[in-house]
């Protein structure tokens, strides 16, 4: 018995510090900006992320109460201890208590998760519109009443992908023609698709939509600092759903103004983009 | 009421491996008919199987409770099995009912613009109009005509109420012991069951050849056929499991006490007679 | 009801034999629990395979690139092992297990429809030589991922009718399977066995029971629909003739949503059986367990609207399923704080089944979490389709029901074979596999925060790190289940003869026949009184 207490205790013990030291040095490596949800550079990215945190730190909250109760139980509670079992099984006072309480922190949180929503979904008066259709595996991308349009492929070579090649440090996040949008600007978004679904992307802006073929989604988004935002395909669409990336390009309105008048003229229309 | 009350278990059955087997060749001869690398022999000899242990198995059974193995207890769990086979079968048909719904709810409207869709209308199917019956924006299978409701599904429903009918009195006449006629209400019931397949097969050839109303026109002509087919399919089955408990009554197998098995038949008709209801009226009428 | 009194019915003297000799006996038998061991066992056999596929995948994702695999082979793997672990593991332990235990709990001499009971198991082994065989056939086997998306599934190879008719033969089996189980809890039980003495394993396993016959049938129709719009040009999901792919969707999560709840209730009444016999204290709340279980069955078929968050529904129909589905939390919270109340202040041991149990209930409701995280609509469109919905789901499935399934192996086993496991290998097996599944897991949910969408065998070069980690413990976790089988066949083969009883604290009707269980046990009902009746 004692053995296999020692046993017991040096794996779990061994294991969980290696675990722990594993985590300190990916944390280390990858910066804690890795644990979570980009804030983002919109309103509704920031209160998407503000309503993440929060729904977040209750459920922490929550988690804390119900298994510090537990783990006080089986600590005092064992038998080795030499307690004697309880013989109570029933309350209807405690059950209605909490049945009551979770009903109210879930109100709290329906609460800003509502006004949320209806943000985002009230497309409202847009400036300009961008039609973004998927198809296996590349975005096009469509502005409308400006006469321009572009396929926008992943630009990172193959033998990055197999390996044979140092990787970029954008691998497979990199395309030959990214979007150009400008910022502090309310832009309509249109996803639909050509063959199968996909899904359009950004954390950046902090929402995705899927692209349904036969049907057109609208959004609209409002970035508000200029910047290259990377995204990717999120539904899963055959064989290299996992390399048709995103690229945003953020800009003023009048870099805005002066990458359309290029793009305008057929003779550079291709090369432009960045 | 059976003598004894124990709870019969049999021992040890064949028939479950023989029906494993049966319906695995049956599902693989129809997947090799689909892809196209077989033709429909495997799909027959996994049917056939099917059929023996069916014959196999409720031989048994048959067998069984009339040797007075089963106590009202294992009766009850007919009972319930058949009850909640029953249901399983409404959700089948659920699926098929809901995605008309959609269709005509939702799917269609959207791309004619409804309800804050108007990007799908205006930039893929600007020229679309919702009427429903529709073959959607594409109109696919070509121009058709919809199955209008009088005429022949009018007078379909009117068989398939008078079935249920007179499966009742035939029910009826059982219970009160009148063999003769409850054999006769029998017949005549599976008749109007096998009136109503006729007319439903003149009615598909007649869509095909006159309304050009084909599986392929659309949503429409998805939903008509699998609703209507899936049907017709549970029509047949009635029907084959009505003249199978026929079969029976010539050969005096039911008392006015005990007679589960017709039982069991009159619930799945009239299942099959409400199903056309909801069909006639979501399908034909609306 | 179960008022019928059974005398011992002789007339066919075959009733009283033990097994049969030989194959015949697994082929042919009627006998509840030799049905409950095959489910078992071919229960382990998938979760193997389905777990080697798992490793595949982790294995692929050790490093960014493609190492190991083509891109579509991954997707084939992504889709069978969740089709293998889903129908093929999870579900067919939880039948295996009710097969075993409902007629011992409820004093039955056995299910109510044994032949049917065998052929629900007997279809299975089919069905799944039909589904892994299609990873041999040209243009390989199903890749569209476990949902079935179309229109990308409808671009699989000859694999698809087997594909199809393989999910109609699982659909099959699980409809008769759960019609049994039903009938045997309604009409089989012992005198004095009223419903609210039913033991909550028993309890869980009836709404589950009614779950799948509600759902599974529409899971049918559902992929009948993708067949005939494959092979006979129907219009169900293509707009261009006025369907629409989202229907699909729509149709498959009102199965799915309650497919998944249908994983978790049994596991629930699992361990709320293991709980009160290592605290020696009586389940807290009965009553309301069971009030519990029937709201979360009921709201189950109105959330499946939170898998599509993201397709664009009207903003009304996105409130309501976000509604609904927050509100699952409430009666999932009071089976936790049931369970949290059942162990206080009793007097608790530790053997492996309360190790797994306790480890389910801390998990799981941390899965839950994620899951109550999930429903809020506006961050969904964030987490959707990343590694936080993989972390949350895995959370509920693995330390949730397989944890549960594990426990109850452990809890039952003396049961089933007359010998004590080995205790000292289970703890190892125990702690290993809870350390391992966290190592496993948990980092899935930095992952998909950070930005890295599920369902691909390649990744921006950020996210090494976390999915290096996440691989190794994938083994740690995996290769422990070996030690696991290896316990299983040890109890089987040898060990310490286990008492009636088995555990000090158990109650309920299973505990007061011999151990190993008689062939037939209960050919004379019990008599229950409000004491024995349940833990
Ligand atoms: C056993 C399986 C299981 C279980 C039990 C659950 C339980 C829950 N799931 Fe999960 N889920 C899956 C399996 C499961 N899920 C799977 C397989 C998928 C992905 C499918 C796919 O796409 O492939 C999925 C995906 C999924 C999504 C979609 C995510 C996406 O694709 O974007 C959502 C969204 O709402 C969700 C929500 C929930 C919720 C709210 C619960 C709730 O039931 C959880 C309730 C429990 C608790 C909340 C914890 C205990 C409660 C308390 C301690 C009380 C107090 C708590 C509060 C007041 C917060 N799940
Ligand atoms: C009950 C269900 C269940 C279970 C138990 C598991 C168990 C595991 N799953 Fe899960 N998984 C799903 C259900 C489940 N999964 C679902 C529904 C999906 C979504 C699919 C989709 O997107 O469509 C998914 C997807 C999924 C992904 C995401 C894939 C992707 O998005 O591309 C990953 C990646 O890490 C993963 C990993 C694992 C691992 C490591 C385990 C481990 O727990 C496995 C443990 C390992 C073993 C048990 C192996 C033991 C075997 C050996 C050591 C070898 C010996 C072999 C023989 C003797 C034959 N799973
Ligand atoms: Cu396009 Cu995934
Ligand atoms: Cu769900």
């Amino acid at each position: 018995m004692l053995y296999t207490r020692c046993l017991v205790r040096f794996t779990a013990i061994f294991t969980s510090g290696l675990l722990l030291l594993w985590s300190m040095a990916a944390v280390a490596e990858s910066g804690w900006l890795q644990l979570n949800m980009p804030r983002g550079v919109t309103s509704v990215s920031r209160e998407v992320y503000d309503l993440h945190m929060l729904i977040l730190w209750i459920c922490v909250a929550i988690g804390v109460v119900v298994f510090g109760v537990m783990f006080y139980s089986m600590y005092f509670h064992r038998k080795s201890r030499g307690v004697e079992p309880a013989k109570f099984h029933e309350s209807t006072k405690v059950e209605v208590v909490w049945t009551l309480i979770p009903l109210f922190i879930l109100v709290g949180m329906a609460i800003p998760a509502t006004k949320t929503l209806i943000k985002m979904e009230d497309i409202g008066d847009t400036e300009m519109t961008v039609k973004i259709t998927g198809y296996q595996w590349r975005w096009h991308y469509e502005y409308l009443g400006k006469d321009i349009g572009f396929f926008s492929s992943m630009s990172t070579p193959r033998e990055q992908v197999y390996n044979l090649a140092e990787k970029n440090p954008d691998y497979i996040l990199e395309v030959d023609n990214p979007l150009v949008l400008p910022v502090d600007t309310r832009i309509r978004l249109l996803t639909t698709a050509a063959d199968v679904i996909h899904s359009w992307w950004v954390p950046e802006l902090g929402w995705k939509r899927d692209a349904i073929p036969g049907f057109i989604n609208d959004n609209w988004t409002l970035i508000e600092e200029p910047g290259i935002y990377r995204g990717v395909c999120a539904e899963l669409c055959g064989r290299d759903h996992a390399y048709m990336p995103i690229v945003l390009h953020a800009v003023s309105k009048e870099e805005f103004a002066e990458w359309v008048q290029q793009q305008q003229q057929p003779s550079t229309a291709l090369s432009a983009a960045d | 009421m059976s003598a004894n009350n124990g709870y019969y278990v049999p021992h040890q059955s064949i028939w479950p491996i023989v029906g494993s087997i049966g319906l695995f060749i049956t599902m693989v001869g129809l997947a090799n008919m689909l892809t196209g690398a077989w033709n429909a022999t495997v799909l027959l000899i996994g049917a056939a199987i099917l059929l023996f242990m069916l014959f196999g198995w409720f031989g048994a059974v048959i067998k069984e409770s009339e040797s007075g193995l089963y106590s009202q207890q294992v009766d009850r769990s007919f009972r319930w099995g058949m009850g909640w086979f029953i249901f399983s079968e409404i959700m089948f048909f659920a699926a098929f009912f809901g995605a008309l719904f959609y269709a005509r709810q939702f799917a269609l409207p959207w791309m004619a613009g409804d309800a804050g869709r108007l990007a799908t209308h205006e930039f893929l199917w600007p020229a679309f109009e919702y009427v429903w019956p529709s073959s959607g924006p594409g109109e696919l299978g070509g121009e058709f005509q919809p199955m209008g409701w009088w005429a022949l599904p009018t007078i379909n429903t009117l068989i398939l109420i008078t079935s249920s009918i007179t499966l009742t009195f035939s029910h009826e006449a059982m219970r009160h012991n009148q063999r003769q006629k409850h054999i006769n209400w029998l017949a005549l019931t599976i008749v109007l069951g096998l009136i109503f397949l006729g007319l439903q097969m003149y009615e598909y050839v007649y869509a095909y050849t006159e309304l050009n109303l084909r599986l392929e026109t659309g949503i429409y002509g998805s939903t008509f056929y699998m609703l209507t087919g899936f049907h017709g399919l549970h029509v047949a089955i009635g029907a084959i499991i009505l003249a199978v408990i026929l079969g029976r009554s010539l050969r005096g197998h039911f008392t006015a006490e005990r007679h589960f098995g017709f039982e069991a038949a009159v619930w799945y008709w009239h299942f099959v007679d409400v199903v056309w209801l909801f069909l006639f009226i979501c399908i034909y009428v609306l | 009801m179960a008022a019928t009194t059974h005398d011992v019915h002789d007339g066919h003297g075959e009733h009283h034999h033990g097994p049969a000799k030989g194959l015949g006996r697994w082929l042919f038998t009627t006998n509840h629990k030799d049905i409950g061991t095959l489910y078992l066992l071919f229960s382990l056999l998938m979760f193997l395979i389905g777990g080697s596929m798992a490793l595949i995948i982790r294995a692929e994702l050790f490093q960014p690139g493609l190492q190991l695999v083509d891109p579509h082979f991954f997707n084939q793997m992504t889709t069978m092992h969740a089709l293998i672990m889903v129908f093929g593991a999870v579900m067919p332990a939880f039948v295996g297990l009710a097969n075993w235990m409902l007629p011992m709990m409820i004093g039955a001499p056995d299910m109510a429809l044994p032949r049917m009971n065998n052929w629900s198991f007997w279809i299975l082994p089919f069905a799944f030589t039909m589904l892994l065989s299609t990873l041999f056939m040209p243009g390989g086997g199903p890749a569209s991922g476990w949902t079935l998306y179309p229109p990308l599934v409808l671009q699989t190879g000859d694999a698809f009718p087997f594909v199809i008719l393989a999910i109609h033969l699982m659909g099959i089996s699980s409809i008769m399977g759960a019609i049994n189980v039903i009938a045997t809890i309604f009409n089989m039980r012992a005198p004095g066995m009223t419903l609210m003495r039913m033991p909550l394993f028993v309890w869980t396993w009836l709404i589950t029971a009614f779950l799948l016959i509600a759902v599974m049938p529409v899971f049918a129709g559902a992929v009948t629909m993708l067949l005939t719009d494959k092979y006979f040009a129907t219009s169900f999901f293509n707009p261009a003739g006025g369907g629409d792919p989202v229907l699909f969707q729509h149709i498959f999560w009102f199965f799915g949503h309650p497919e998944v709840y249908i994983m978790i209730l049994p596991a629930f009444g699992v361990v709320s059986q293991i709980i009160p016999t290592f605290a020696r204290k009586p389940l807290f709340g009965y009553h309301s367990m069971v009030y519990a279980t029937a709201a979360i069955a009921f709201l189950s078929f109105i959330v499946w609207g939170h898998h599509m968050f993201t397709v664009g529904m009207p903003l009304t129909a996105e409130l309501f399923f976000m509604y609904a589905t927050m509100l699952i939390a409430v009666p999932t919270g009071v089976k936790v704080f049931n369970w949290v109340a059942t162990m206080w202040r009793g007097a608790m041991t530790f053997e492996t089944p309360m190790l797994f149990s306790i480890a389910f209930v801390i998990l799981f409701t941390i899965g839950g979490f994620s899951g109550l995280m999930l429903a809020i609509a506006p961050a969904d469109f964030q987490y959707h389709d990343t590694y936080f919905v993989v972390a949350h789901f895995h959370y509920v499935l693995v330390p949730g029901a397989v944890f549960s399934i594990m426990a109850a192996v452990y809890y039952w086993l003396p049961k089933w074979t007359g010998h004590m496991y080995n205790e000292r290998l289970s703890r190892i097996h125990f702690w290993l596999s809870v350390i391992g599944v966290n190592i496993l897991f948990f980092p899935q949910h930095f992952l998909g925060l950070a930005g890295m969408p599920r369902r691909v065998p390649d990744y921006a070069l950020q996210f090494t790190e976390w999915n290096m980690v996440s691989s190794i413990g994938a083994f740690i976790y995996g290769i422990s289940q070996l030690l696991f089988v290896y316990i299983v066949i040890q109890t089987i083969r040898a060990g310490d003869k286990a008492t009636d009883q088995v555990w000090e604290g158990a109650r309920g009707l299973e505990w007061t026949v011999p151990s190993p269980a008689p062939y037939h046990t209960f050919d004379t009902p019990p008599k229950i009184s409000a004491t024995n009746a349940h833990g």
